[in-house]
C-alpha cells in the first residue's frame, strides 16, 4: 500500500472554506480521497464543499470528532506556522504544507517544535502527496499518474509532473509520489522517504529528482550507498544556474561554492545512481534499473 | 535581500554593536565635509551589493580631507563587478591591531541558526572554510532557548580573548543574533571585526542579508531596497508576482515550476543553445501574466526565440494558449517562438496556438532542440525516433543486510502510519485510461 497514504487516509482539510482549500478538496474528494473535516476558525458547524465536509473551528475538534490521521492546510504564509503547530498539538501522525513563502526562521523553530512531538510534516513549498489509485493529499493532478511499483520523490512541482507523466504514458505506474518541496527548512528529507520506500513491499525502485542548493542529494547518495538496496535513478535540475541567485524556491540557491548541479550528480553517480541528462531519459533508465 | 554595509552596520549600532563613527555620501564634496567634521584619518569605502570591493580599489584610506575628496572621485562612479558605485561610506579610519570573523548564518544541514567566529578575519569565510577549516569555530543556537552566555564566552576563550573583551564579546554576539532575528535575516555578518590598539572591539564592516519570504513582515526594509539588487527586468517581474533571473544567452525561457524553468534552461545547453533567463509564470497563466514575461524576456536584445514550456497540470493547457495569443497581440514580435503545452486539455491549447505563427513540440527535447534551432537561424531537422522504452518491473527480493547502520532519525518512526504487510501483489502493469 505503499508510503504514508493510502485508502485508509482520514483527512483534515485547513482553510477548506478559501478559495484554493476549496477547489483542491474538490480535487481530492473526486481522487477518492476521505476528507473527513475541515477547519476554518469562526465557521465551525457549517458544511463546506456542497455539504460533504463538516467544518470545525479548531483542528483539535476535528481531529476528535472525525478521528483523522492526516492534514493539510491551504493557507497564506503568515498563518501557515500556526496552522502547522495547531495540528501538532493534537498529534495528527502526518501533516501536509504546500504553502510556498514561509520565513525560514519559522520554519527553524516549527521543524524543531515537530521533532519534539514526533510528527511529521511533508513540505512546505511542495505539491503533496498521491498514492495513484487511493489517497491524494495535495495538488499533483491525479489523471496524470497510474498504479505501479516506482516510488517518485521530488523537491519539485511540475517537474515531477512531468517525470510521472512520462513514466504513466509507457505504463510505468507508481507507488507513491512525495513532494518534500523547494524550501531549504523542510519537514521531511529525501533520505526520510528513500527509507520508507525501501521498506516499502510495494515499490520496487526510486526516482529521485533533485535540485541545486543543500546537500539533501548528497546525504541521500549516502544512504543509499549503505542503506539502499532497490534501484534508485535520479535526475538534477540546475546545472546552469548561476551560483548565488535563488532560482525560484527558496532552497535553490549555489551558496559558497555548494550546492551545485555538478557536486550532486557526481555524489549520486559514485554510489551508482542512474543519472539522467533530462527528463526524459528517466523512463529508459528505470527500465534498465528493472533488468 | 541584500543591505548595504552603511544600512547593516546601523542596525548593527541599534543592538549595541560598537561601529566606527561615518557618515555616507553620494558626492566628493559630501566626503570631504565628512572627512572635515571627523577630523582624522577616514577610510572612503565603495557601497555595492558584491563582495571584493577593496581588492578592486573601492576602499581606499586617506589621511587628509584633500586625500579623501580625492579617492571619493576615483571611487564614486567606478564598476565593480558590473555595479555602478553611487554611494560611499566615509569612517573613521580604525587603528587595527586583529581581524575576527564573526556571522550568525542559517545553518541548513543543521537546522540551525548558528554563530560562526574565526580569528582569521578579513578574509572570505569560505575561503577559511576551504584552505582552515579548523580555524572557524561553531556554536549551534537552539530556536527555543536563543544564544547562551556561556557560548559567547566559549567562543570568545577560542578566539583568545582577554579580560573586558570577553564580556565586550558577549554584547556585540548577542546583539548580532538579535539583529538576525529580528530582521529575519539568512546572514548578519562582521568580517572584519577588529581588536583596535586600545584593547577594544569595533566592527569595521557589516552585512546583512535578510528572508525574502519574510519580506511581508517588514514593510520598512523593502522601502530601502536598492535599485543595484536586481536588475530592472528583474525587479518588473517581482511586481507581478513573476520569478526572473537575467542570463547572458539566446533563448529566452517561459516555464511554469521553478525546478521545470531550471530544467528547460539546462535542456536548452545540452542541446546547444545558451538560456537568456530563468523564468516562473508560477500556477495558471491568465494573459496579463503571460504577456508581462513575454514583455520581460523580449526586453533582453541578446534574445533570438523564445521558448515556452508549460506543463498544465490543474492549470489548464486551453487557457495558457488563449493568453500567449492574447500576450502576442499586446506584445508583437518577430522573434521565433516555439511552445510546448502538456496535460490538461493539451490538444485544445495546440489548436488555439496553431493560427498563430509558432512552432509547437510535444517532448522537452523537441522543443529545446526547436528552439536551439530557431535561435540559430537554421531548419529544425527532427531526430531519428528512438526506439520505445521496453519495461518489464520485475519484483524486488534483494535480501537486506543483517545489521543496519543506524542512521539519525529526525522523527520518530511512530509519525508513520503502521505498515499493513499485505500480501505481495504480483508486479502487474494496469493501464489507466
Amino acid at each position: 500500500m505503499s508510503i504514508l497514504v493510502d485508502k485508509n487516509t482520514r483527512l483534515i482539510v485547513q482553510g477548506i472554506t478559501g478559495r484554493e482549500g476549496e477547489f483542491h478538496t474538490r480535487q481530492m474528494l473526486e481522487y477518492g480521497t476521505k476528507v473527513v473535516g475541515g477547519v476554518r476558525p469562526g465557521r465551525g458547524g457549517e458544511w463546506a464543499v456542497d455539504g460533504k465536509v463538516p467544518v470545525f473551528d479548531t483542528v483539535k475538534e476535528a481531529v476528535e470528532t472525525t478521528g483523522a490521521n492526516a492534514w493539510i492546510c491551504y493557507v497564506p504564509a503568515g498563518a501557515a506556522p500556526d496552522a502547522i503547530l495547531e495540528a501538532a498539538d493534537t498529534g495528527v501522525p502526518f501533516l501536509v504544507c504546500i504553502t510556498e513563502g514561509i520565513p525560514v526562521l519559522d520554519m527553524i523553530r516549527v521543524r524543531a517544535y515537530l521533532d519534539q512531538k514526533g510528527v511529521r510534516l511533508l513540505g512546505p513549498n511542495c505539491p503533496g502527496i498521491i498514492t495513484p489509485g487511493q489517497c491524494k493529499v495535495g495538488i499533483i493532478p491525479g489523471h496524470i499518474t497510474m498504479p505501479g511499483n516506482i516510488g517518485i520523490v521530488s523537491r519539485s512541482g511540475t517537474l515531477t509532473y512531468e517525470v510521472v507523466y512520462a513514466l504513466t504514458m509507457r505504463g510505468m505506474g507508481q507507488s507513491t509520489c512525495v513532494g518534500i518541496g523547494g524550501d531549504p527548512i523542510n519537514g521531511t528529507s529525501f533520505i526520510d522517504v528513500l527509507e520508507m520506500f525501501e521498506d516499502d513491499p510495494l515499490t520496487d525502485q526510486v526516482v529521485m529528482i533533485g535540485e541545486i542548493g543543500g546537500n539533501d542529494e548528497e546525504k541521500a547518495a549516502e544512504f543509499i550507498s549503505t542503506q539502499m538496496s532497490k534501484p534508485v535513478v535520479s535526475f538534477v535540475a540546475g546545472r546552469t544556474a548561476p551560483p548565488g541567485k535563488r532560482m525560484g524556491h527558496a532552497g535553490a540557491i549555489i551558496e559558497g561554492g555548494a550546492g551545485t548541479a555538478e557536486g550532486k550528480i557526481k555524489a549520486l553517480e559514485d554510489v551508482g545512481v542512474r543519472v539522467a541528462k533530462h527528463p526524459e531519459e528517466i523512463p529508459q533508465l528505470v527500465a534498465e534499473a528493472a533488468r | 535581500m541584500k543591505l548595504h554595509e552603511y544600512q547593516s552596520k546601523q542596525i548593527f549600532a541599534r543592538y549595541g554593536i560598537p561601529i566606527p563613527t561615518g557618515r555616507v555620501a553620494s558626492t566628493t564634496a559630501e566626503v570631504r565635509q565628512i572627512a572635515v567634521e571627523l577630523g582624522k584619518r577616514v577610510v572612503v569605502k565603495s557601497q555595492v551589493l558584491v563582495g571584493g570591493r577593496g581588492k578592486a580599489g573601492g576602499v581606499k584610506v586617506a589621511n587628509s580631507p584633500d586625500e579623501a575628496e580625492q579617492a571619493a572621485s576615483k571611487i564614486l562612479g567606478m564598476n565593480i563587478k558590473g555595479l555602478t558605485v553611487r554611494k560611499v561610506l566615509v569612517d573613521e579610519a580604525a587603528d587595527i591591531q586583529h581581524e575576527i570573523y564573526l556571522g550568525v548564518v542559517i545553518n541548513r544541514a543543521a537546522r540551525r541558526v548558528t554563530m560562526m567566529a574565526s580569528a582569521a578575519g578579513g578574509m572570505e569565510i569560505e575561503e577559511v572554510a576551504r584552505v582552515s577549516p579548523e580555524k572557524i569555530i561553531k556554536v549551534l543556537i537552539d530556536p527555543f532557548i536563543g544564544l547562551r552566555d556561556y557560548q559567547t564566552r566559549q567562543i570568545a576563550f577560542t578566539l583568545g580573548l582577554k579580560g573586558d573583551q570577553i564580556r565586550d564579546f558577549g554584547v556585540i554576539a548577542n546583539g548580532l543574533y538579535k539583529a538576525f532575528l529580528d530582521c529575519d535575516a539568512s546572514l548578519a555578518e562582521i568580517n572584519p571585526l577588529v581588536i583596535t590598539g586600545e584593547g577594544k572591539l569595533l566592527a569595521v564592516d557589516g552585512k546583512i542579508v535578510t528572508d525574502d519570504n519574510a519580506s511581508f513582515r517588514h514593510q520598512d526594509l523593502a522601502a530601502v531596497r536598492d535599485v543595484d539588487e536586481e536588475t530592472s527586468s528583474e525587479a518588473e517581474a517581482r511586481r507581478f508576482g513573476l520569478s526572473y533571473i537575467q542570463l547572458d544567452g539566446q533563448i529566452g525561457c517561459m516555464v511554469n515550476g521553478a525546478g521545470l524553468a531550471m530544467t528547460t534552461m539546462d535542456i536548452v545547453k545540452l542541446f546547444g543553445g545558451s538560456p537568456a533567463n530563468f523564468l516562473d509564470i508560477g500556477g495558471g497563466a491568465s494573459a496579463d501574466k503571460v504577456a508581462a514575461a513575454l514583455r520581460i524576456i523580449l526586453a533582453d536584445p541578446n534574445v533570438k526565440a523564445v521558448l515556452f514550456n508549460i506543463f498544465g497540470g490543474i492549470t489548464r493547457c486551453d487557457e495558457v494558449a488563449k493568453g500567449i495569443v492574447q500576450a502576442l497581440g499586446q506584445v508583437p514580435t518577430l522573434v521565433p517562438m516555439v511552445v510546448r503545452l502538456v496535460g490538461t486539455n493539451e490538444e485544445e491549447g495546440r489548436a488555439i496556438l496553431a493560427g498563430a505563427k509558432m512552432q509547437t513540440a510535444s517532448t522537452l527535447v523537441e522543443a529545446a532542440q526547436k528552439a536551439v534551432a530557431a535561435a540559430k537561424g537554421e531548419e529544425y531537422v527532427a531526430p531519428p525516433p528512438s526506439p520505445p522504452v521496453v519495461y518489464k518491473p520485475r519484483k524486488h527480493r534483494v535480501a537486506k543486510p543483517a545489521a543496519k547502520k543506524t542512521v539519525a532519525k529526525k522523527t520518530a518512526k511512530k509519525a508513520t502510519k503502521p505498515v499493513k504487510k499485505a500480501a505481495k501483489k504480483p508486479a502487474k502493469k494496469t493501464t489507466r485510461k
